[in-house]
Parts: C-alpha cells; sequence; structure tokens
C-alpha cells in the first residue's frame, strides 16, 4: 500500500519536473535577450530538477541516499543563483543591451 | 516505475538537445553559455533519473560532480573569457 502510494506520488513529481524542464527550454529558445532567457532557464529548470529530485528520493531505498539526492539540488540551486548572477553581470559589462517592450 | 522514469529522463534530454539551438543562434557568447547552464541542470536530472531507473547508485555521485563542474564552468567563462560583447548584426526573429 505505502509502495504504491509512494510510487504514485513520485510519478507525479517525476512528469510535473519534466514540464518545467520543457517550459524552461521554451523560454531559451523563444525569449528575445539573454537576461530573459536567463530568468527563464535558472528559476523553471532549477525547479523542474528539485521535482524530479524529490520524486527520486521519495523511490530511493534509504534515507541516507534521499538526503543526498535532496541536497544535490540544494547545491544546484546556489551554484545555478551564482552562475546566473556572473553571466547577467558580464552582460552588462559587455554593452549588451536589455529588451525593451516593444521591440522584435 | 522504471519505464516512466526511462521516458521522463529522455524527455529531459530531448530538453537539452534543444538547447543546441540556442547556441547555433547566438547572438552573444553570454547566450552560448545559457546552453551550457542548460547541460548542467538536465545533465544533473537524467543523471538522478538513470541511476535510480537502472539501479545504479555511482551515477547519484557523477551528478554531483556535474553540479560543480557546471558551476566552474560559469565562473571560468565570466573570468577567463572577458565580458561578452554585444554584436551589432541583429538576430534574425
Amino acid at each position: 500500500m505505502i509502495t504504491t502510494v509512494s510510487a504514485a506520488v513520485s510519478s507525479m513529481l517525476c512528469v510535473a519536473g519534466a514540464l518545467f524542464f520543457v517550459a524552461g527550454t521554451i523560454g531559451l529558445l523563444r525569449f528575445p535577450d539573454v537576461y530573459t532567457r536567463l530568468h527563464a532557464l535558472t528559476k523553471a529548470d532549477n525547479l523542474g530538477l528539485g521535482l524530479i529530485a524529490l520524486g527520486v528520493a521519495i523511490q530511493s531505498p534509504s534515507w541516507m541516499v534521499g538526503l543526498k539526492v535532496v541536497l544535490i539540488w540544494i547545491l544546484a540551486l546556489v551554484a545555478s543563483a551564482t552562475a546566473c548572477n556572473l553571466i547577467a553581470n558580464a552582460a552588462l559589462h559587455g554593452r549588451i543591451r536589455p529588451w525593451q517592450t516593444g521591440e522584435r | 516505475m522504471q519505464v516512466l522514469m526511462m521516458l521522463v529522463s529522455l524527455i529531459v534530454l530531448i530538453n537539452v538537445v534543444a538547447g543546441f539551438v540556442r547556441v547555433v543562434r547566438g547572438p552573444t557568447a553570454a547566450d552560448r553559455m545559457l546552453a551550457a547552464l542548460l547541460f548542467g541542470t538536465g545533465g544533473v536530472a537524467v543523471l538522478l533519473l538513470l541511476s535510480e531507473a537502472m539501479a545504479v547508485p555511482a551515477l547519484k555521485d557523477v551528478a554531483l560532480v556535474f553540479v560543480v563542474l557546471a558551476t566552474v564552468v560559469s565562473v571560468a567563462f565570466v573570468r577567463l573569457a572577458g565580458a561578452p560583447v554585444a554584436e551589432t548584426t541583429k538576430e534574425k526573429p
């Protein structure tokens, strides 16, 4: 019974994570400039990674392994926040102009 | 369960491959760097799913290394490659 419930919750989390990954990739391909693309990528993709990591952690054999998976996600969050800030700063210093409303 | 995890990892892998479109179209070096960020996040997700679906626990450690390497890559991009310069040619919509 508990196995069935945890399998169902885990599958739902994994599918939801995949949907967030799809949203992030669409944002990366469709958004107009580097700053908006950073926004799509670092938020949507890390939420998707978190949902998938939770789904995997629920299925893992011991709680130590599950904790490791969750810690990987937290490290990914910190890493991607740092990378996002660095890249956006470098783009500003390189005089890449932010996109204005109404431009194509 | 295994089949579903394989399917989800396939979807994430397709997303990572779609990121190559951004590498090709650019237009600046920073945009190409974003695809590297996507490869980092997507690669970690695929590795976690595969380690559970194929019962290979060591792949979780590989995922951990992926996270660390993805950060090092973006720091190296900013510090070593210099600031990305805006190109004058407009990107095709």
